[in-house]
């Protein structure tokens, strides 16, 4: 026991002590995983929480229409799975009360439950739709949920400015099957560690869109949060805004509030 | 309808006394204006031979949840009116019920509306609810049922226990009415073989989980059938229903893989002169974002079994073959149509449907629906309705 502890921690102190010297030393692939494992760390320990979420959809004409939900998410248990969460549709009034509960996982597809109130029925849903758009938005099922670290590969390419801070700039490949991009490029930014634009590129290799994510806000928790992302299709000149509200962490969810028997109890 | 009344009352006082300013309250609702539009003469006689037929359909929802979230209530009248057929109009309470939340339980108390199943083209294992068969031909509309329902969250999955003091009846088209038997049947006149006719006390059983990429359903009923038997009265001028005591087991199971749902739902259902086994089974198959749009199309096909006897309430999916498709533009209006055909293997009735939505504005939904018959000789179960081809045209507003 002893000697393991010390062992651990003269591993932990030669790790710290090559740290400084890390661009050295790593690979772009290792220098790349660094980065985006630092920013992804930011994120841990949230625990539980809901946010409400309006998303406006602007097409090339700049014609807008928009959609209400809020979002229940369980943190996940640990780095082999994903997030459990709930999405929860408010408006259009026509959908209100549609649920899509969601166990992300790794590199296996996700499970996930959609329920129709219409007819009160709860569908298990295939999971290979993971690069078609989300309820007509820019934003494609993957681009909510592949957030987690092992999701990719990763190569850092520069530091260069962004905005007003300076960004790691890396590249990083999905991992996972039925992606609907073959890279996407991250910048990350060296101050508070978050994703500040993602550019991600088709399956021909073309850029589709663009990603910013702003207005991050950080919480008593120490996690951060932007609070309006706007993908922009490049190729098709449409828009969708995020604009998120009422952050709540810590409310005290459970797994029995992410089960698809709650689905038709949710209202 | 004594004992529901008082399901009601109940539930309306509880919900009224503790309703108060920290709790939240949601209201909703929809207007449908629905036209129908026959391409031929009303086959029997005492139909209305007019080409449209109109119906206006409101229903209101308020739902309401105490501050900690351990409460909720429900209400939601339905009420239809029809121009044509006097059967269609009618009010029903969809919901009106209160529930309470426990660690891993709820208990719910009132009307309600439930679903079980997975299939698309015929609903075997779902039996809770009546049909508003003169809503629509494809069984999916429902009316509410009192009910008392426990139901029990563990790690082993989700348990609900139906108790159901009063039984709804189907609705059936009246004598003016389209898609109508030869006579017309007479629902005043309904015949239960329950001593306590509507008031005998149903029960069910439902067990429903996941494991890896199956979702199963297990069921048990025990009460009055859902569906009747239509007998014609002794002057020969009406069919009256004919209620009778049923006992169903039901299983249901979806295997979710890739892009595929394989689906299963099947019945043993005792109580008639025999006991007969019923199943429907298939697949969904969805290819996305088709040649580089941002459409998906799905292809259904699912065959329909059905052992049960000619003296037993009768049921068009009996050797059936179903086949469709479904196309989604997942665009910003959510514009979808879906397409297919029922084809009877023995006796070559064919059902063709094609149903298309798409939201106009934020508020608006508008549906166009054309169902068509064709293959049904004289004295074929579709006979009767084989001149009843339409196109409808519904437009939505939602609140």
């Amino acid at each position: 026991m002893k000697i393991k502890t010390i062992a651990a921690l003269s591993l932990l102190i030669a790790l710290a002590a090559s740290a400084g010297e890390r661009a050295l030393a790593e690979t772009a692939e290792e220098t790349g995983y660094a980065i985006a494992a630092r920013s992804d760390r930011t994120d841990l320990g949230f625990g539980d929480s809901t946010v409400e979420l309006r998303m406006i959809l602007r097409n090339a004409a700049g014609q807008e229409s928009e959609r209400a939900l809020s979002i229940a998410t369980l943190e996940k248990e640990n780095e082999d799975v994903g997030d459990k969460s709930l999405v929860l549709f408010a408006t259009p009034r026509d959908i209100e009360g549609t649920a899509l509960l969601s166990y992300a996982k790794i590199l296996e597809p996700d499970d996930q439950w959609l329920y129709l109130p219409a007819l009160k029925r709860v569908k298990r849903i295939s999971s290979a739709n993971k690069s078609g758009p989300f309820v007509g938005s820019e934003f494609a099922f993957e681009d909510f949920t592949a957030t987690e670290l092992n999701k990719f590969d990763y190569r850092f390419l520069l530091t260069e400015a962004c905005g007003d801070l300076q960004c790691d700039v890396v590249e990083r490949l999905p991992r996972y099957e039925n992606s609907g991009y073959t890279k996407q490029i991250a910048w990350v930014d060296h101050r508070d560690y978050q994703i500040r634009k993602v550019e991600f590129y088709d399956r021909r290799g073309d850029l589709l869109k663009v990603l910013s994510l702003d207005d991050y806000r950080q919480y008593g928790n120490g996690v951060w949060r932007a609070h309006r992302l706007t993908m922009n299709n490049v190729q098709t000149n449409k828009e969708t805004d995020l604009v998120y509200s009422d952050y709540q962490f810590g409310v005290g969810l459970t797994e029995d509030d992410f089960v698809k028997g709650r689905l038709s109890r949710l209202r | 309808m004594r004992r529901s009344i008082g399901v009601l009352l109940l539930a309306a006082a509880v919900w009224a006394g503790s309703a108060w300013a920290d709790e939240s309250w949601d209201f909703a609702g929809s207007v449908d204006l629905q036209s129908r539009w026959f391409t031929q003469d009303a086959r029997w006689v005492g139909q209305e031979d007019r080409v449209g037929q109109f119906s206006i359909a409101v229903s209101a929802e308020a739902r309401w949840r105490s501050a900690d979230g351990r409460r909720r209530a429900s209400f939601i009248p339905y009420l239809r009116w029809d121009d044509t057929d006097d059967e269609r109009s009618l009010f029903d309470l969809r919901e009106a019920h209160v529930a309470w939340e426990g660690s891993g339980w709820e208990f719910l108390a009132g009307s309600n509306v439930v679903f079980w199943g997975v299939t698309e083209s015929v609903h075997l294992v779902d039996i809770i609810n009546q049909t508003d068969a003169v809503a629509d031909i494809d069984g999916e509309d429902k009316f509410g049922q009192p009910m008392l329902n426990l139901t029990l969250q563990r790690d082993w999955g989700l348990l609900g226990i139906f108790v159901m003091p009063y039984f709804r009846e189907r609705s059936f088209a009246g004598p003016d009415g389209r898609f109508r038997t030869p006579l017309p049947v007479d629902t005043d006149r309904a015949w239960f073989e329950s001593s306590a006719e509507e008031n005998n006390v149903d029960l069910a059983l439902r067990y429903s989980h996941y494991f890896g990429d199956v979702d199963l359903g297990v069921s048990l009923f025990s009460g009055t059938s859902r569906e009747p038997r239509l007998q014609p009265d002794a002057t020969g001028t009406a069919l009256l229903p004919h209620y009778d005591r049923i006992d169903q087991l039901g299983v249901d199971l979806q295997v979710t893989r890739d892009a595929w749902l394989w689906k299963l739902e099947t019945i043993l259902r005792n109580g008639y002169a025999d006991s007969f086994a019923a199943a429907v089974g298939g697949f969904e198959y969805t290819f996305y974002q088709v040649r580089e749009t941002t459409a998906d199309v799905g292809v259904l096909l699912e065959y329909q079994y059905d052992g049960r006897a000619a003296t037993e309430p009768a049921t068009i999916a009996d050797n059936d073959l179903f086949a469709g498709a479904r196309l989604a533009l997942n665009d910003s209006q959510d514009t979808a149509i879906l397409a297919g055909f029922a084809l009877d293997l023995e006796t070559g009735e064919t059902l063709f449907n094609v149903e298309a939505e798409r939201r106009l504005g934020n508020d608006y939904v508008i549906e166009l629906r054309a169902r068509f018959f064709t293959g049904a000789g004289p004295g074929e179960l579709t006979w009767a309705v084989a001149r009843d081809d339409y196109l409808q045209l519904q437009l939505s507003r939602y609140f």
